[in-house]
């Protein structure tokens, strides 16, 4: 059984927890994610990893109550259990020294990105990461990002915090102020569409990490798919992460709306 | 099979078979299993096969002539003695048929209720060539099965442990019938399952009004008895490496991680909301209970349901989909009924459960609604053309005839392909152009030394008691290379 160790509230809604999993933390690199169930009527949901202590046999999640699962998740207490965590699954990402690395992220999508900027960071990448959430109580993780990344610009949408606008609007100021190698974006379908599109213009080569539906986690269902330059790929397999640029994101906002009527609030 | 024949010259049978003429046997009409009746089983998920009674049984023992050169047990794909169970029944010695039974089939519950007999052991029958119906061996073996079951006497003695340690990665019928044999054999297994759940496509494919969860539980109880160990959560490839498995002291690993990676026909549609894989939809139902109200997995209910396939997991999914209230359930086949590849027992169900049959139709594209959910399939008409490679008529399209069908629900079965995660992880594996793992097929032994491979990894989509034969012989050859180390 998966124990809770540690739990801290980033926000009414967001949550991080610190989870006993020693074989996932040990084998777990950045871009990788877990499937969750979280009791013996739960259903599986992929959350990503965004931290691990290989000592401590932890990993560290970070969750929005959106629905009845995540909130479930979100309600547990201290020395309560996850039912079953099952990872590391996907690819993990590609890090290599490219230069200028611009990691922007969007509400609980920072928690998977902190893995990523750090790894970006290590491998001797120059790192500006930005951070964008609709109010300042929902900018999560700033210290942990500043610690790894050469420079923070935080956007929030009514200018609570940092300066008003849009994530969007954040990278363009750094992509006409310096040369930006690649752009690697985790969030909201839409913000990561708005991003894509805006990198396409600059022809930056950009990475988003998609958060569709699952079951499995494993490549068995397809619920995952989405269309990736004109081919079916299973987001749990082939990704989650891939070239932004080639991603209909269309189709995707639409499948992650394949439940509304369906779900057992 | 020297043992086999001895039996056969045990004075009890050799009594038996002059206890009736050949002719009274053969007159005698094949049993007929009893069924829930169509109307009330397509309200409910319970098992629609009942079992045959004790009276039943031994009747339909009685029309087995014994054969001096049994072919049903050619036709069997671990080689189960029939006769010698079969004969038993007969004479009331229900505890010693399943002792027979067991000797070579780890699953026999399972077996006897999904095995296409009429492929298999039952199309050898020595009935058949005289123009009869073949001894119902599949209902016998299952009979046999349930019956050990609830006299709990089935277990056998634990035996002792020769201290060599093996893993096995999957645990659907070709993992578990290795294991079984393994642990008989007295090594310490433990099997990886990715899921949350023991039983691979038996718990999250087969549904329940075909093989109650309970039967596999109690058969993969028996495993535990025998001191086998399973851990679910534990992706092999992910969560341990190959080396992990080494580190840990494995000797010999029998990779039967399936197949369970489902095709899609890759047209126009297909990834419109309400177009699914069988995968998906037999999953959030057999295994997430998503039917349920207890249970949070949520699935798609459709009025106008159409499965793509003419498989047993199609027919799986027509059937679920009648369950679930579909009033309009429809297979589209693109070849006639005869080619269809479903056990024939499960064509009739579905038939009789008032699932409509599309044959020789097959889509073309799909059409959504502004929100993007599916409306509509546009099939084309098919006939059939000359026998291809495998024999079969291949299916060539009817110029001009195409027709639109309005649906809300469509899943897709197709076929699978291997799942690619372990030949990922272990990129020394030879793998086959199709992503299968390559074996020396009389020993199910890979590229690599001690990894062995069966079931659907090593032949794409095949049955369970395929699987549990590679299982079996994998077991024996490990065992053998092993002891010889």
């Amino acid at each position: 059984m998966n124990k809770i160790i540690e739990k801290k509230h980033f926000s009414e809604k967001v949550v991080q927890l610190v989870v006993e999993a020693p074989l996932i933390a040990r084998s777990r690199r950045a871009g990788h994610f877990v499937i969750v169930r979280a009791d013996e009527h739960g259903e599986r949901i992929p959350l990503t990893i965004a931290d691990s202590d290989t000592t401590a046999g932890t990993i560290t999640l970070v969750v929005q109550a959106v629905g009845k699962s995540t909130k479930k998740i979100c309600d547990k207490a201290v020395g309560d259990s996850l039912h079953d965590v099952v990872g590391p699954l996907g690819q993990a990402t590609k890090i290599e020294k490219v230069g200028t690395v611009v990691c922007c992220g969007g509400g609980v999508g920072v928690a998977p990105l902190l893995p990523i900027i750090r790894a970006m960071k290590q491998a001797g990448n120059r790192v500006v990461s930005v951070l964008a959430g609709r109010t300042k109580d929902l900018i999560i993780l700033e210290d942990e990002v500043r610690r790894s990344s050469d420079e923070v610009v935080i956007m929030t949408d009514n200018g609570s915090y940092g300066q008003k606008g849009l994530v969007t609007e954040g990278v363009e100021q750094v992509i006409n102020r310096e040369k930006v190698d690649q752009v690697v974006t985790i969030g909201p379908a839409v913000m990561m569409k708005f991003v894509a599109l805006l990198t396409k213009k600059y022809d930056i080569p950009t990475v988003c990490s998609l958060n569709t539906i699952m079951v499995d986690g494993t490549g068995m269902c397809g619920a995952c798919r989405v269309t990736v330059g004109g081919r079916t790929r299973f987001v749990c397999i082939d990704g989650p992460e891939f070239d932004a640029h080639q991603v209909d994101f269309d189709q995707m906002m639409m499948r992650l709306h394949a439940y509304d009527n369906e779900n057992k609030n | 099979m020297e043992e086999t024949k001895d039996m056969r010259m045990a004075e009890w049978r050799e009594a038996l078979r002059k206890a009736k003429t050949a002719k009274e046997r053969t007159s005698t009409p094949r049993v007929k299993m009893p069924e829930l009746t169509a109307d009330y089983r397509v309200t409910c998920n319970e098992e629609v096969n009942q079992g045959l009674t004790i009276e039943m049984a031994m009747a339909e023992a009685s029309r087995c002539l014994d054969c001096a050169n049994p072919q049903c047990v050619t036709g069997c794909p671990v080689g189960i003695d029939i006769p010698g169970f079969i004969k038993n029944v007969e004479r009331g010695e229900f505890a010693e048929a399943a002792r027979v039974i067991k000797k070579t089939s780890a699953l026999p519950a399972v077996c006897g209720r999904v095995c296409p007999q009429e492929k298999q052991c039952e199309s050898r029958c020595i009935h058949t060539k005289m123009k009869h119906e073949a001894v119902a061996i599949g209902y016998l073996e299952r009979f046999v099965a349930d019956w050990a079951r609830s006299h709990g006497s089935a277990d056998e003695e634990k035996p002792a442990a020769n201290g060599i340690k093996v893993a096995v990665v999957g645990s659907g019928p070709a993992g578990l019938a290795f294991a079984g044999d393994m642990a008989k054999r007295g090594y310490s297994v433990t099997v990886y399952e990715a899921l949350h759940e023991i039983g691979g496509v038996l718990k999250y494919g087969i549904p329940e009004f075909r093989l109650p969860n309970a039967i596999v539980d109690t058969e993969i109880d028996g495993l535990r008895r025998l001191g086998v160990e399973f851990e679910s959560n534990c992706i092999v490839g992910k969560t341990l490496s190959y080396d992990d498995l080494h580190a840990m002291g494995f000797k010999g690993i029998f990779v039967a991680s399936g197949a369970g990676l489902p095709r899609f026909m890759n047209i126009p549609g297909e990834n419109l909301n309400g177009v699914m894989s069988s995968n998906e939809f037999l999953t959030r139902v057999n295994l997430m209970g998503a039917a349920r109200q207890d249970e949070d997995t949520p699935v798609l209910h459709g009025h106008n349901v159409a499965v793509i396939g003419g498989g047993n997991t199609a027919m799986d999914s027509v059937r679920t989909a009648r369950r679930m209230g579909a009033e309009n359930v429809m297979l589209v086949y693109r070849r006639s009924e005869d080619e269809m590849p479903a056990r024939r027992e499960e064509v009739k169900h579905a038939k009789e459960e008032g699932v409509r049959f599309l044959t020789l139709h097959n889509p073309l594209e799909y059409e959504g609604d502004e929100k993007g959910n599916v409306r509509l399939m546009r099939l084309q008409r098919m006939e059939l053309g000359e026998p291809d490679e495998s024999g079969r008529h291949s299916p060539v399209a009817v110029d001009g005839a195409v027709e639109d069908v309005p649906v809300d629900l469509v899943i897709v079965s197709v076929g699978v392909s291997p799942n690619p995660l372990i030949p990922n992880a272990i990129p020394e594996l030879e793998v086959s152009r199709r992503g299968t793992i390559v074996v020396d097929e009389s020993t199910m032994r890979s590229s690599l030394p001690d990894i062995y491979a069966g079931g659907d990894i090593v032949r794409g989509g095949a049955t369970v008691i395929l699987a549990m034969g590679d299982g079996r012989r994998a077991a024996a050859e490990m065992d053998k290379s092993l002891q010889n180390q």
